[in-house]
């Protein structure tokens, strides 16, 4: 056995720019020798990978994508925090070689970092289909650090970039040098040959400080203000600053360093790429473009797209349905059987696994969303999505990538909430999250189902339903527009997006993505759900009422009929669920509805849907009373819905049911992704608000409507 | 003229970006920048986005953002 302790760790952080394949060449390097672990954060997560080779202890970290080292975004200011504070032995900055000039632009951003530093040269493949070719060792020259080129894709170059990693790792690092053009060179010069005649003291090289001085290094400054030196420093300074200006013609300094960079970039580019004479031909993605973002084909195009993965998501996830169905509902009885008639095997059964098994339901239909929206993703067809819709949802001071999550919350808003993580800016993805719950989730629909089939007639109740779930999006938008031009008050958020190339997606990365959200799915719904089913479940149950329940059964032994028993056993449940934590709740807070014209059972159903919206189905079931095993298509309940709740006290339930909070798993997930317990306490007062001042309304027009 | 008002398949070289240095360096590190010449690939129908070309990197930007692009026309070499 060999022992992990005597190998030598190098650490690394591996930076690239987005879409350079990253992700992929990762894999190749740690193929099948790896522990992949997630160590989410709280809204991105990086990326550690170990493996080993030779002597060696390989400790990647897979850094979030970055265009620059600035703060734009929060996987940018990530990045910028890991390169600038963490412990790490080597950068691995990662190379498109077909964009390679866009990507040079953030090396000369990490070589100003001056750490120990290998680029790979990535898609070398995709290159040399291109007519492109580089000489890496040219290059390596110009940037003063080993090239590799490498192709993810076909596997090659990923040992030579191991063996490489290993001989920078072991050899002595020396001063990066980011060299500037001829001008600032020069004056560089000059102030470093002030200091050297001067034999000015420093810890810092003398290179450095000219570079500081002439960037306008507010710190540096004020160091030498108070020295001797300054008298000789600043008209050199001067002169030197008079001679920048002039050759670049502007006096913001900002913007010259920025030139800089891109005159390192351009430099090198020049000297190291041979590109063939781009032919006029058009590229497969220019050709799949001029359709897919077409002026006029391009969103009917997309908006098929979307429907069939709908169509797929549950159609195709509701064949495994079933089986699950029939699964959790064996695994209950035999539980039951197996315990006995108690109350552990109660909160075992009708607890813990009905609410689990509840949310496993899902996980076909989610495994397939996911899948979707992976290969969307993946392919570069989201970022054309958003260009498309950007116009019409910035309207509503959405941002257009925030399409994908309101679509995925017709589903289910768990994934939904998830799905937000595409979006970058805070402030956009926070809007976004707050309404998703506006677009009416699948466990919404026995609710609707019931009520719209107790109050309208059989051939208006479809469009009764359709009218909800597009009444809902439209809500939705509104009030995207309301909380943009209030709470999240804000300068509109630029947009600006690179398009990337369109690629087929590996395999492997899809798998990857795809088994890695459903886990976590099944893992982090699946303990909140856990936890929270036990609760729901007692305080249902509890307190118990003894003596009440003695009498009953009393009653229950001497009954005739069989109609007389039931009834009995309709009245005890009445009376547990009445006098329950739950039902007390219920009946407290029953004054507060009292102005929707809900009554206490009304109040107890939406209260008890706050931990998932097929509850209150059942819950209306058992309050007026009928036994359980209920569902929306027993005729029994609609008929009893329809004679005991007035018709404006159910179009106000409509309306509540479809602004509220979707339920306890998805209302987690959001509190994780919007960043703190506080915002699902927003959310909350938010959507209680408008539900409440909605079916208030909603209420009172119906009133004056059928008087 | 301003980015905003070229049309489908025209070009127009950089001359000047009048917005914070926070969205300059932005739109640096997609090559958008003084000197670069950008061709517009597509408009989206209610002319609110565009998507561009630089080199070899194509970028979606809003019409707003463009606005702030000042460019002379020039002739597309591909």
């Amino acid at each position: 056995m060999q022992n992990i302790s005597k190998k030598k760790l190098i650490k690394i952080a591996l930076v690239g720019q987005p879409n350079v394949g990253k992700s992929m060449l990762v894999n190749s390097i740690s193929n099948s020798r790896l522990k992949v672990g997630n160590f989410s954060g709280v809204t991105v997560e990086k990326t550690q990978i170990e493996f080993e080779y030779k002597d060696y202890l390989f400790k990647i970290t897979d850094l979030p994508g970055s265009y620059a080292l600035n703060e734009y975004t929060i996987e940018e200011k990530v990045t910028k925090n890991y390169l600038e504070d963490a412990n790490y032995d080597i950068i691995l900055n990662v190379l498109d070689s077909t964009n390679l000039e866009r990507n040079l632009y953030l090396t000369s951003e990490l070589l100003a970092l001056d750490k120990k530093m290998v680029l790979a040269l990535n898609m070398t493949d995709e290159a040399t289909n291109e007519g492109i070719s580089i000489d890496e060792a040219q290059l390596s020259k110009i940037i003063g650090k080993p090239c590799v080129k490498t192709s993810a894709k076909n596997k090659t170059g990923i040992n030579d970039l191991i063996e490489t990693l290993i001989i920078k790792f072991e050899s002595a690092k020396f001063e990066s040098k980011l060299i500037f053009s001829d001008v600032i060179e020069e004056e560089i010069i000059n102030i470093t040959k002030l200091l050297t005649d001067k034999r000015y003291k420093s810890d810092v090289n003398y290179r450095e400080i000219a570079i500081k001085l002439l960037k306008e290094d507010k710190k540096t400054f004020l160091k030498f203000h108070d020295e001797p030196i300054w008298i000789e420093l600043q008209p050199q300074l001067s002169d030197a600053f008079d001679h920048i200006y002039l050759h670049f013609g502007t006096k913001n300094l900002e913007d010259i360093f920025e030139d800089e960079k891109f005159a390192f970039a351009k430099g090198a580019v020049t000297e190291t790429v041979k590109s063939r004479k781009e032919t006029e031909e058009k590229t497969v993605t220019e050709k799949i473009d001029s359709l897919l973002i077409h002026k006029f084909f391009g969103l009917p195009i997309f908006l098929f797209l979307m429907w069939g993965l709908f169509q797929i998501t549950f159609e195709l996830g509701n064949i495994p349905m079933d089986i699950i169905d029939a699964f959790f509902a064996t695994l209950i009885d035999s539980t039951k059987e197996i315990l006995g008639d108690n109350e552990i095997s109660s909160v075992i059964a009708d607890g813990a696994i009905a609410g689990v098994g509840a949310v496993i339901l899902f996980l076909p239909n989610i495994v397939i969303l996911f899948f979707g929206i992976a290969l969307l993703e993946t392919t570069g067809y989201m970022s054309r999505v958003a260009f498309l819709l950007d116009g019409f949802f910035h309207k509503f001071g959405l941002h257009g990538k925030s399409f994908i999550p309101l679509v995925t919350g017709f589903g289910c808003s768990v994934p939904a909430y998830m799905a937000a993580r595409t979006l970058k800016n805070d402030r956009d993805r926070l809007l976004t999250l707050f309404i998703i719950g506006f677009m009416s989730c699948g466990a919404r629909l026995p609710i609707y189902v019931l009520f719209t089939g107790a109050f309208f007639g059989g051939d208006n109740a479809g469009n009764i339903l359709f009218l909800i779930y597009i009444g809902g999006a439209l809500l939705g938008l509104v009030a995207a527009k309301v909380l943009k031009m209030t709470v999240f008050k804000s300068e509109d958020e630029p947009f600006v997006m690179e398009m990337p190339k369109y690629r087929m997606p590996s395999t492997k990365l899809i798998w990857h993505t795809v088994s890695n959200q459903a886990w976590m799915y099944l893992k982090k719904a699946g303990t909140y759900i856990l936890a929270a089913s036990v609760l729901i479940w007692f305080a249902s149950n509890y307190p118990k009422h003894l003596d009440y329940e003695e009498q009953i059964d009393r009653k229950i032994e001497v009954a005739t009929s069989e109609e007389e028993k039931f009834e009995l056993k309709s009245e005890l449940a009445l009376y547990n669920l009445e006098n329950s934590y739950l039902g007390k709740v219920g009946k407290f807070s029953e004054p507060l509805f009292a102005p929707l014209g809900f009554d206490w059972k009304m109040t107890i159903a939406l209260e008890t849907g706050l931990a998932a919206k097929e509850i209150v189905v059942s819950t209306l079931g058992i309050l007026y009373g009928l036994g359980d095993e209920l569902d929306e298509t027993s005729e029994g309940l609609i008929e009893k819905i329809r004679n005991n709740i007035p018709f404006a006290s159910a179009i106000a339930f409509i309306v509540f049911v479809m602004i509220y909070l979707p339920c306890l798993a998805a209302s987690m997930v959001f509190a994780r992704e919007a960043g703190g317990w506080k915002y699902l306490a927003y959310l909350f007062v938010f959507t209680t608000t408008t539900a409440w001042v909605l079916s208030f309304i909603a209420y009172n027009v119906t009133i004056f409507l059928i008087t | 003229m301003f980015l905003s008002e070229l049309q489908k398949g025209e070009c127009g070289k950089i001359i000047k970006i009048n917005t914070d240095s926070v969205l300059k360096a932005r739109f640096s590190s997609f090559g958008i920048r003084r000197g670069s010449i950008a061709y517009i690939i597509e408009q989206t129908m209610s002319k609110n986005t565009i998507e561009i070309r630089i080199q070899n990197t194509k970028i979606a930007i809003r019409i707003s953002e463009a606005k702030t692009i000042e460019v002379e026309k020039s002739e597309c070499k591909i």
